[in-house]
């Protein structure tokens, strides 16, 4: 029996070990290209110091990859596990990416992840170098199958239901890939990997540079940090997910509900920076407007009009009542494929199928729904604004910080006298974990905006579960946050205990608080 | 290619990515098995874990692949086999939760109570996921408690005490007997002195456990076990819907395969002669000759499990006709040949840049070697 409790926590369970899994892969898809970035100066120069720059960014890289691979089997059980509808409606168009995904990206990653560590001695520099890119190409491709997988379910495309199999089916592959809307999230999160990955280089020799230490070291990082990130942070915010919005039903009624846009405003829409959403009068109080920005951010024009969450509603309610009809005539075809009036009525309202199953949440029998329930369901297909709303807005204000702060670093970089700004480098460290808090908020936008929807327009969440009992969801849900609690108290701890230590947990001999012995004085730095 | 041939050239795919799991990332589970009892101190322990330390990552995607490839190929078995099977599926995750990280953290941290409670978190990690894999098959054979109604969604029954019966747990043991042989005859390759000795008669004792259980196994089925037969007309081009056939529970049906294809006798014959070729390779010191025939053997086992439920996949006890089989549980004809088109294309190349990273890793791991790699190895 579905309930909303075993919704409602199927949710929480998803939510949580999704949130959690992405505590780690910003760093590793940023990382691993730093990593590249470095080891190519190691290479190009001769210089050691690139190569203890490799191996011990590496080691961090390490420590935080291995919850990212834990993490993310769970996320493809859970599929299974928990959304087993869900799996069987789609998994013709969502499994493909998931299992190339497989093929291409993370056996490359993972397979050439071991000689990226265990190799040095056995390979060599170009080699080893070569291993590192692979090691790379394959986080980042991995990256990119997964959310043309995430973005099908924006912006459900190159599919189509088929009564018979009782399910969606993909019908074009290359439309599925070159979704705009999972192109704009790949080249977003990634660049928000590396945004990730470049604060965390910075911020970390910054300490070292406030302590006086690794100095050599700690200031050719802080130099790639800041250009990378710089690049990264540009990236992020000029080719920002919103680019995919104007793309697709799901993203309008996202991005109304980000805006907290009741009305359709004339082109182009102003942006509001500050606002009290009153979602039960459906208008904002205090609201403070900056004119043209939302129509150039949503539309790329200035003539492109946005929909507002009224006309949005007015437009959904026809496609439920629509969807009544489709679902009724499906229902019919079931229990007789040759009924040949199921089959015209059906056709005729296929398109809202997804509409009509969102009354299954009120009703079995959705041809029996009354006006209350449909309005009900006309109302759940705006996501909840006041969330939305602010989650966006941190997001976008983190965006601007880190620019700011991407920026000055790499001015006094060029200047080269950022070991005497004292301020810069303490605001580099503290600003360390605020991409995980921008990353999380981003994916409380990207899919919290989604809802009513798992697949948007064509499978509501609350008919995706598996069919389990609530006790099961409760226990299982406890036992993550069990094992994550107890995981990232470990992960943190090794994570500081080795940022503190430094280069010298490489034992060369060559880095604060080593003793120089036998074994490393052959190994002089040919440029110290 | 037409969808009858797809569908199976799919349930061959599935297989063949089971069967490189067990070879590839069975052997990881099967050192993670062996560690607490083959290596005595922390610098034996450390040669085990670093005889697989560059290579258990590619090889656990064997596993994530498979998964991914039954979701893409296999959509309703999947929902259905996950779902239903739940707190199995959840103990097999949280027990591989401690593979990633015991691998990486155990050596970072010189305190013997934390290390010696990962090396027991590896144990779990390589043990306790072939167990209930094992366990998921016997189930299979014994038929699941599962129905679809209208909508196909499935609802199942059972509880998980229900998976835990006599047959399903001796097949788990064949299982875990089956990769700790691998895990065995991998070590022999990798390791010599104590370890070496130790392993060697592990492989052994494994070898030996798996043969039996695995011909007590097959008595089993034969003899009491009842098997799955579908009764209606078979159109394997048809689109596929699982709720369109009727299927009766028949004694002997699991057998029917054998009789109607003698050839496949071969299937179960490969796991005896391969089981047997381990056994006396690893007393002949033969260790990669042993390393191969009981790879053969995870074939044979794997494929034996197969070719007896043929064509299903998973048979349903509480509503037969929702029974998923190969013709009826699979994608669609173009989803099939499109992830036909990536396996051919990236299957090989992954075959042969996994085979270049053993060969650049290839050699023994000695205690003199780790302890003198103290801060860069495992």
């Amino acid at each position: 029996m579905i309930t909303e409790e075993l919704v409602d926590l199927s949710r929480l369970q998803f939510a949580v070990t999704a949130l959690y899994h992405f505590l780690f892969v910003p760093l590793t898809i940023g990382l691993a290209v730093m990593l590249v970035v470095m080891e190519l100066t190691y290479v190009i120069t001769n210089r050691p110091v690139y190569k203890d720059m490799v191996r011990f960014w590496g080691k961090l890289f390490g420590i935080n990859f291995a919850l990212g691979v834990t993490t993310g089997i769970t996320m493809e059980f859970q599929f299974g596990t928990n959304w087993a509808y869900y799996s069987h409606y789609v998994g013709d168009i969502f499994g493909a990416p998931l299992a190339i995904e497989g093929l291409m990206a993370f056996f490359l990653e993972s397979t050439f992840i071991g000689l990226f560590f265990f190799g040095w001695d056995r390979l060599n520099k170009w080699q080893h170098f070569m291993v590192t890119v692979l090691m790379a190409l394959g986080s980042n491709l991995s990256a990119l199958w997964i959310l043309i997988a995430n973005g099908w379910m924006q912006n459900p495309v190159g599919s189509e239901f088929s009564f018979i199999t009782m399910r969606m089916e993909m019908t074009d592959f290359w439309a599925v890939v070159f979704n705009p809307v999972a192109q704009a999230k790949f080249v977003h999160t990634v660049s928000a990997g590396y945004v990730t990955a470049s604060l965390f280089v910075l911020g970390i020799s910054s300490y070292y540079l406030l302590k006086g230490r690794d100095l050599e070291f700690a200031r050719r990082s802080f130099r790639v940090a800041a250009g990378f990130g710089f690049a990264s942070v540009l990236s992020v915010i000029v080719l920002g997910d919103e680019s995919g919005y104007t793309v697709g039903e799901a993203q309008q009624t996202k991005m109304a509900a980000i805006e907290a846009m009741w009305e359709t405003e004339p082109a182009p829409a102003s942006f509001t920076v500050f606002a009290i959403p009153n979602e039960a009068e459906m208008r904002n109080d205090y609201a403070l407007h900056i004119p043209y920005v939302m129509g150039l951010i949503g539309t790329r024009s200035l003539t492109k009009e946005l929909p507002g969450i009224k006309e949005i509603k007015a437009k959904n309610h026809e496609r439920i009542l629509s969807g009544i009809h489709a679902v009724t005539a499906l229902e019919a075809l079931r229990k007789n494929r040759d009924d040949a009036a199921a089959l015209a009525l059906f056709e005729q309202h296929k398109a809202d199928l997804g509409f009509g199953l969102l009354l299954k949440k009120y009703t079995v029998d959705v041809s029996q729904a009354t006006p209350a329930m449909i309005q009900q369901a006309v109302d759940d297909t705006i996501p909840d604004v006041t969330p939305l709303f602010w989650s966006f807005r941190i997001m976008v204000a983190l965006g601007f910080a880190f620019l700011a702060l991407f920026s000055l670093a790499l001015f006094y970089s060029i200047k080269g006298n950022f070991i005497e700004k004292k301020w810069l480098l303490r605001w580099a460290l503290w600003f360390i974990p605020l991409p995980w808090v921008a990353a999380e908020l981003g994916w409380v936008v990207a899919e919290y905006g989604r809802q009513p929807w798992t697949i948007y327009g064509v499978l509501p969440t609350h008919l995706s579960v598996s069919n389990l009992s609530v006790g099961n969801v409760y226990a299982s849900l406890a036992g993550f946050v069990i094992f994550y609690t107890v995981l990232l108290v470990i992960e943190v701890y090794l994570m500081q205990k080795y940022a503190r230590l430094g280069p010298a947990s490489l034992g060369t001999g060559r880095y604060f608080g080593e003793t120089r012995h036998g074994e490393t004085a052959a190994v002089k730095p040919a440029h110290a | 290619m037409d969808y009858e041939t797809l569908k199976l050239v799919w349930w061959l795919l599935v297989g063949a990515l089971l069967v490189g799991f067990a070879i590839m990332d069975g052997h990881d589970m099967g050192v993670g098995t062996l560690l607490p009892f083959v290596a005595k101190t922390d610098l034996e322990r450390r040669v085990l874990l670093n005889t697989v330390a560059p290579h258990w990552e590619g090889n656990q995607v064997w596993f994530v692949t498979a998964g991914g490839a039954i979701f893409a190929a296999w959509p309703l078995v999947y929902a259905t086999a996950f779902s239903g099977f739940y707190w199995a599926m959840m103990a097999a995750l949280w027990a591989l939760f401690f593979r990633p990280v015991g691998f990486t953290y155990r050596s970072k941290v010189h305190n013997p109570t934390w290390r010696s409670a990962w090396d027991w978190g590896l144990f779990i990690g390589g043990a306790v996921p072939p167990v209930i894999f094992g366990v998921a098959f016997g189930n299979l054979l014994l038929g699941v408690p599962f129905s679809f109604n209208d909508y196909l969604m499935s609802t199942y029954t059972g509880s998980f005490w229900d998976l835990l019966n006599p047959f399903s747990l001796l097949v788990g043991v064949v299982s875990l007997a089956m990769i700790t042989t691998q895990g065995a005859n991998y070590l022999m390759m990798r390791t010599e002195g104590d370890i070496y000795r130790r392993v060697r008669n592990a492989s052994a004792l494994a070898s030996v456990v798996t043969l039996a259980g695995f011909a007590a196994a097959g008595v089993w089925v034969a003899t009491a076990i009842p098997g799955y037969l579908i009764t209606s007309a078979i159109d394997a081009n048809a689109l596929p819907d699982p709720l369109a056939k009727t299927v009766v529970v028949q004694a002997g049906a699991w057998m029917a395969n054998y009789e109607r294809w003698p050839l496949t006798i071969a299937v179960p014959a490969l796991a005896f002669a391969g089981l047997l070729a381990s056994l006396l390779f690893s007393r002949m010191k033969q260790a990669g000759l042993a390393f191969w025939s009981s790879s053969v053997a995870s074939a044979g086992i794997i494929g034996t499990a197969g070719v007896s439920l043929f064509p299903f996949i998973m048979p349903s006890s509480t509503d037969p006709r929702s029974s998923l089989t190969v013709y009826d549980a699979v994608s669609s004809h173009f989803t099939l040949g499109l992830m036909l088109a990536a396996t051919v294309i990236f299957l090989p190349l992954i075959v042969v840049y996994t085979s270049w990273c053993y060969k650049v890793m290839w050699g023994k791991v000695t205690t003199e070697f780790v302890a003198a790699n103290d801060k860069s190895v495992y």
